[in-house]
């Protein structure tokens, strides 16, 4: 694997205020962290921005779970009272309809500024340019851009959870897939067009990232790294933006058009002009399914570096590691309506993607079994990244079943809409991606911010959000089966048992998130100084050459690769 | 700082870069327009989602066997029209020529455009089901009270006995939907405010 055997031609720069290293009159504050070109800096506010949306977005979904713990409906209308001034019976149907907004919410804040910047604008800009032996990003102002319009973005979907959405009620409640003719003429206010606009800004900033990636990758590389020695989350960034490349114009061409169907009078998705809502299905869908190897492919990367550093050995099958990852986007790309199964496509559509689906599946294991190999035989510590990392692989895998057999046409006709995807599609991404952000924050604290952080609190919030996660979501797979249907408020008494397990499971991992607060602020008021490697022999990629934290300008002297 | 010589091929280096994904991009951007046209002549020619198939020629085949084809009627919202078939169903042969007739009326005082859409289920029979005349390829125009009858003349594709997929299949049903057929106008308009009680969710 790359790095390993590296040469330095001059030590580097242990200053601690390395951003006066050559004579920089020293930034202001307003000048380092609001005019940033400094990819060490733009990740750090990438990270800081992505735990702030997490825990709005994970607040909004502990509010549907406490709504969710018994039948009827016992928190909304307080809610929709309190934030929207209803009175009597209109709090009813305004909490019912502020439940599909919390969901809706939810889910765009996870993905869009949550995931998405912690993994890729976050932990990627921070060490993609170090791994590879680069300075900086290929264009360092273009990534401060790309950071200045997720903010607004998220402000935009932010704003409208309180503006009109439907006639008398407020905030688009569409669900994530805004699904038209719900979103065009289902929700004549402006709520709508602030979430369709606050996604059209997102997707910007995140085509801009994608192309300072690959513009990066490709031309930065230090002498002598070749692809096939570049480190495997950087293979796995690379692939990302190549998949936000070519998936997000078609989300933004989708959403133009739900945009123009409902202000300027086209009728894209309106049958009574010869539209066809089903189009919107598969231009969303043509975005969506590679948008979910997006959350997870660069998860994939840091877990291979975590597995493979505290298992001391390098990782297993690392070109085919390399190829599997490049092989989940090709295909991902041609999945796209498993999603529809129940829209009416022929059996012989249906067949084939229920084929593509499946075959996604043996990449996905190739990674899972070289992972395993990584560990076998090596001698592994478990340290707090390495438990996150080896829950992610046990989590992951267990979403990734219940993906095979969601997979079924014929199963997913049953499944389709209920608890079960629900809980499926958390597993990978709620337990999988997050557990991945999670390994990754614990292996590059350090390294960021040159302290140690308190290993009791990492593994106690590994555990408390282990069995959080698990007693949310496990449940769900039950409550699927039984048909319940997922985005509702309320539910028949049958299911009460479940809901209440899955409810509580929110509040532990509700805590699970505090003490990963604690955890931060305790390690920055202990200063326990991490020192170049605190990972010891098994940590060979570049970063770990540097000191902690990094200097302001990293490699000006190039490292050489053999 | 001093600049390498080799920053100046950099920089070509990523300006080519910068182009062949800014090109990409562009290319998916378009591709998501041109899906629209795609899409709507994809239908046509697979008759996917049940779309049926206008022809000019009658078919020359009949067979032995007999389908059943029952029709069905709706009108949008803000249409006030009754809309309805005249006979709820026929049995005809495989490949017979048959017109079966719809009735419009407008019951409102005013005069009203509507233009129908169609489909046809179960979907994977569209591509069989062809239409030689139809009132939908048309806008109608009803004065009030006005009441009319409407042709559509089709016959099932003999060919639809062969796939696996409609050979079992012993009744279609013709659906249409007339929708008002006035300049759309924006649905994303806020009513003024104290209207907006009325109907709430």
């Amino acid at each position: 694997m790359a790095g390993t055997a590296v040469q330095h031609d001059q030590r580097h720069d242990h200053s601690d205020h390395a951003h006066a290293d050559h004579g920089h009159k020293p930034l202001t504050f307003f000048q380092r962290w609001f005019l940033s070109t400094n990819h060490k800096d733009i990740g750090t506010l990438y990270l800081i921005f992505a735990i702030v949306a997490g825990i709005i977005g994970g607040t909004l979904s502990v509010f549907m779970r406490a709504e969710l713990q018994e039948p009827g409906i016992q928190i909304f209308h307080g809610l929709a009272q309190m934030v929207y001034g209803f009175e009597g019976d209109a709090a009813i149907d305004g909490g019912k309809h502020m439940f599909n907004v919390f969901t809706t919410a939810h889910a765009l804040i996870m993905i869009f500024f949550m995931v998405m910047p912690a993994l890729i604008g976050g932990f990627a800009n921070w060490m993609v340019p170090i791994m590879i032996g680069a300075p900086d990003m290929a264009f360092p102002r273009m990534n401060n851009i790309s950071f200045w319009l997720i903010v607004p973005a998220f402000l935009l979907v932010l704003l409208s959870m309180f503006v009109e959405g439907p006639a008398g009620a407020y905030g688009a409640g569409g669900g994530w897939t805004i699904y038209p003719p719900f979103s065009t003429s289902g929700m004549p206010g402006p709520a709508m067009d602030l979430a369709i606009l606050g996604l059209h800004v997102a997707g910007a900033s995140s085509i801009l990232g994608a192309i300072n990636f690959i513009t990066t990758i490709l031309n930065m590389r230090a002498p002598g790294m070749t692809l096939h020695k570049m480190p495997l989350f950087a293979w796995s960034v690379l692939i990302t933006a190549f998949l936000l490349l070519l998936s997000l114009p078609v989300l933004a061409g989708g959403i133009t058009m739900l945009l123009t169907d409902r202000n300027f009078g086209t009728t894209f998705f309106a049958p009574e002009g010869g539209g066809d809502p089903i189009l919107f299905q598969h231009l969303f869908w043509f975005f969506g399914h590679p948008e979910v190897y997006i959350l997870i492919l660069p998860g994939f990367g840091i877990v291979s570096h975590i597995i493979s550093t505290f298992s001391r050995k390098p990782i297993f099958g690392y070109l085919g590691m390399a190829y599997a990852m490049v092989a989940i986007g090709a295909v991902g790309f041609i999945v796209w309506a498993h999603h529809m199964y129940t829209v009416g496509m022929s059996l012989e559509t249906q067949r084939y993607f229920v084929f593509a689906t499946m075959v996604i599946a043996v990449p996905t294991g190739v990674k899972i079994f070289s992972w395993i190999a990584t560990m076998w035989g090596g001698s592994i510590r478990f340290t707090t990244p390495m438990v996150w990392a080896i829950g992610f692989i046990f989590l992951f895998t267990v979403g990734g079943v219940t993906g095979v057999q969601l997979a079924n046409a014929g199963l997913d006709r049953a499944l389709h809409d209920t608890y079960y995807v629900v809980a499926h599609f958390h597993y990978v991404l709620s337990l999988g991606a997050v557990f991945a952000i999670f390994a990754a924050w614990y292996y590059w604290f350090p390294k960021m911010s040159g302290y140690m952080y308190s290993e009791f609190l990492g593994k106690l919030h590994f555990w408390v959000m282990f069995v959080g996660v698990n007693l949310i979501f496990f449940p769900q797979h039950f409550l699927g089966l039984a048909g319940m249907p997922r985005r509702y408020i309320d539910y028949p008494d049958a299911y009460a048992g479940w809901n209440m397990v899955s409810s509580y499971g929110s509040y532990v991992a509700a805590v699970g998130v505090l003490i990963f607060l604690f955890g931060v602020a305790e390690a920055f008021a202990r200063k326990r100084v991490a020192g170049d490697n605190p990972w010891g022999e098994g940590a060979n990629t570049l970063e770990w050459q540097l000191s902690s934290p990094p200097p302001f300008h990293q490699w000006e002297q190039l490292p050489r690769i053999r | 700082m001093t600049v390498a010589p080799q920053s100046s091929r950099k920089k070509r280096g990523n300006g080519v870069v910068v182009g062949a994904c800014l090109a990409f991009a562009a290319g998916m951007l378009g591709m998501a327009y041109a899906a629209v046209p795609l899409y709507d002549m994809f239908c046509r020619v697979t008759g996917y989602n049940g779309t049926t198939q206008r022809v000019e020629q009658a078919s020359d085949v009949i067979l032995d066997q007999k389908i059943r084809v029952t029709f069905d009627a709706n009108t949008a919202a803000g249409l006030p029209w009754e809309f309805k078939p005249v006979q709820r169903e026929v049995d005809l042969r495989i490949g017979e020529t048959v017109q079966v007739m719809y009735r419009a009326k407008n019951i409102s005082s005013k005069p009203s455009t509507g233009q129908a859409t169609f489909n046809v289920t179960p979907m994977e029979a569209g591509a069989y089901f062809n239409k030689l005349e139809c009132f939908c390829f048309t806008e109608t125009t009803l004065q009030p009270g006005e009441e009319m009858e409407m042709p559509v003349v089709f016959f099932v594709d003999p060919e639809i006995v062969k796939p696996v997929e409609t050979r079992d299949i012993k009744t279609l049903t013709l659906s249409y939907t007339f929708y008002p057929r006035e300049p759309s106008k924006p649905v994303a308009e806020v009513k003024a405010k104290g209207e907006v009680d009325q109907n709430k969710l």
